[in-house]
C-alpha cells in the first residue's frame, strides 16, 4: 500500500467506524433505532466486512431462536436440582391445599 | 367447584412445580429465590382462579404469572443493589479485536454457521445453549433472559433494574457476543 491508499483506507475506516463500535451498535440497534447517520454507517460497514455482518446475522438468528422456543430451555433439566427441592414442594403444598377462598 | 379447565390446586405442585421452578430458575439463577418465586406463582394463581379465561392452557396461564412474579422480583432486589458494576465483572469473553479495532483475523472473527435453522429442532444444540447460558455472569444472564427470552423493553428492564441505558447496552452486548462466541466454539462452527 502506498501513502494515498493508506491514507484513503484510514479515512474509509473513520467514515464506517471499526469493527468494535459495529458490534456494539449492532447489538445497540436490537434495543432500539439507531440515529440515522449511524444506522447508514453501520450499514455501510456490514456491506464491506463479512465477520461483521455474520455477528449481526448471528445474534438475530439467537434471538429468533430464543423467542420462538422458550419451551426448549424450560424443558432442559438444570442441574442440580432439576427441580424443586422436597421442601418446597411440601411448603407449596401445603399453601395450596389451604381451604379455599 | 373448579372452573371448567383449570384442575384442582393442591395437584398443581405435582403436575407444574418443577416446570415452574426450571423457568424460573433459567430467570434468576438463585435456588432460593426461584421457589419463591413459584411459591407466589401459586398464591397469586389461586387468587386470580375466578379470572381464567380458559383461551390458554393451565401450565401457559401459570407461566404467565411467574413472568410477572420473575419482573417484580428484580423490581423490589434492584433497589437493593447497589453496584452495577458487578453486572460487567466476570465475563468470559476472549478479546478478539486488535488495538485498531477490528477482528484479530480469520481465528476471532465469526465463522460461517452451518445450519442454524436446522439446529433448532436439535436437541444438542439446546444442551449447548443452556451450557452457554450458564456460562453468562448471573445478572447479566437475568437481563439478557428478560430482554432475549421474555422480550422485555430496554425502557422497562432499565426501571425495573435501575440501570441507564447505556448500561443496559453493554450488558447485553456483552452478553450477546459471549454467547454468540460461546455456541460457535462449541456447537454452530464446528466443521465435519
Amino acid at each position: 500500500m502506498n501513502a494515498v491508499q493508506r491514507t484513503f483506507a484510514r479515512v474509509l475506516l473513520r467514515l464506517i467506524f471499526p469493527c468494535t463500535d459495529v458490534t456494539r451498535l449492532v447489538s445497540e440497534s436490537m434495543d432500539g433505532t439507531l440515529p440515522f447517520f449511524k444506522r447508514l454507517r453501520v450499514r455501510s460497514h456490514l456491506y464491506l466486512c463479512v465477520w461483521c455482518r455474520r455477528f449481526s446475522e448471528q445474534l438475530s438468528f439467537l434471538r429468533d431462536a430464543l423467542r420462538r422456543h422458550p419451551e426448549r430451555l424450560e424443558h432442559q433439566d438444570i442441574p442440580p436440582p432439576s427441580g424443586l427441592s422436597p421442601e418446597a414442594r411440601h411448603r407449596l403444598k401445603q399453601a395450596l391445599s389451604s381451604p379455599e377462598r | 367447584m373448579d372452573k371448567e379447565g383449570l384442575s384442582d390446586p393442591r395437584d398443581w405442585v405435582d403436575k407444574h412445580g418443577d416446570y415452574l421452578y426450571r423457568c424460573a430458575i433459567l430467570r434468576v439463577r438463585d435456588q432460593g429465590v426461584a421457589e419463591e418465586i413459584v411459591q407466589e406463582t401459586f398464591l397469586a394463581a389461586l387468587q386470580a382462579k375466578g379470572r381464567f379465561a380458559g383461551q390458554s392452557t393451565e401450565r401457559s396461564w401459570l407461566v404467565g404469572i411467574l413472568k410477572h412474579k420473575v419482573v417484580d422480583h428484580f423490581r423490589k432486589s434492584s433497589r437493593e443493589q447497589t453496584n452495577p458494576a458487578s453486572d460487567l465483572a466476570g465475563s468470559a469473553l476472549p478479546d478478539l479485536f486488535d488495538d485498531s479495532g477490528h477482528w484479530k483475523g480469520e481465528a476471532a472473527g465469526p465463522k460461517e454457521w452451518a445450519n442454524p435453522s436446522g439446529a433448532v429442532d436439535r436437541k444438542e444444540f439446546w444442551e449447548v445453549m443452556k451450557r452457554c447460558l450458564g456460562e453468562l455472569p448471573p445478572r447479566s444472564a437475568s437481563v439478557f433472559s428478560l430482554r432475549e427470552i421474555d422480550e422485555v423493553s430496554s425502557e422497562e428492564i432499565c426501571a425495573m433494574l435501575n440501570l441507564t441505558k447505556a448500561n443496559l447496552w453493554v450488558i447485553l452486548h456483552r452478553a450477546r457476543a459471549q454467547l454468540r462466541h460461546c455456541l460457535e466454539v462449541h456447537y454452530l462452527g464446528r466443521t465435519g
